[in-house]
């Protein structure tokens, strides 16, 4: 049941098929393996994606293709969110378009998130993790969180804005 | 009156709904008054939306093969560990 969840979420984190495969591997492993340290604190679904998480954190690290792997790196505070795309949806892209359709678009805007930013958006939005538990998994304090995500809510509002506006004179239709 | 930088502060709040009711109230004023920051909390909502409403999809079989091997591996080899008969303490003499 939640295999499928953790390679999604691999894959977000990776950014690759394949290092997906290895972490989503390496997380039941080793969820089997310290079965016993699973103190029951937390939700089991949690302690699952905290071994994800790490795993695939080791994986962007080992890879070293990214410079921006660093979780504890500060970006908050030092850039405002930048805004450009004040336009309103042409209707309702899951009508549109195929789910299939849909992932690539939506995977496609995520995958040119920071991994700082993209971790916490999928672990807050797409796996509906609390920002307590978001902010336990990723060893951050829930203000970096917070602020973490709204930088990413907001990027990738501006990129599924620029593909889903109102084009031409409709795209001040809301004025 | 909220400024546009105070309402997008407060815009996580807002979107997932753990204002108090009072700011809560001053964010809904700021946004009737103001189309480009209604424009920004509406179109922020349909993003979370879009994200939450996708399905994972189902692992190739390929995957599920790949980790159903790897884990039953790994369950007879705790299995032989724990039903190995205990080895000598000592070194058997020569």
């Amino acid at each position: 049941m939640y295999e499928r969840k953790i390679y999604r979420l691999a894959k977000h984190i990776t950014n690759s098929d394949e290092d997906a495969e290895d972490v989503l591997q390496e997380t039941f492993l080793k969820a089997y393996e310290h079965l016993d340290s699973f103190l029951g604190h937390s939700r089991f679904y949690t302690w699952l994606v905290r071994i994800a998480v790490n795993e695939g954190l080791m994986k962007l690290r080992k890879r070293k293709t990214d410079r921006t792997v660093s979780l504890d790196e500060t970006p908050e505070g030092l850039e405002e969110p930048v805004i450009r795309e004040i336009a309103v949806w042409d209707g309702s892209p899951e009508k549109k378009y195929s789910q299939q359709e849909l992932r690539a678009l939506l995977n496609q805007a995520i995958q040119n998130l920071k991994p700082s930013f993209r971790t916490v958006f999928v672990l807050r939005d797409v796996e509906e993790l609390s920002t307590e538990e978001t902010a336990e998994v990723l060893n951050l304090s829930v203000p970096a969180v917070k602020s973490r995500l709204l930088r990413a809510r907001l990027e990738l509002r501006e990129r599924l804005t620029a593909m889903f506006k109102k084009k031409g004179d409709d795209v001040f239709a809301y004025l | 009156m909220l400024t546009c930088k105070e309402f997008l502060k407060e815009l996580n709040d807002y979107l997932d709904d753990t204002l108090d009711p009072e700011l809560r109230r001053e964010l809904e004023g700021h946004a009737a008054e103001c189309p480009n920051c209604w424009v920004i909390f509406d179109t922020s909502k349909k993003t979370i939306q879009i994200f939450k409403g996708l399905e994972p999809q189902p692992l190739p079989a390929r995957v599920r093969d790949r980790l159903m091997a790897a884990l039953e591996r790994k369950m007879a080899s705790k299995t032989s560990a724990k039903t190995r008969p205990p080895g000598p303490l000592t070194s058997p003499q020569a």
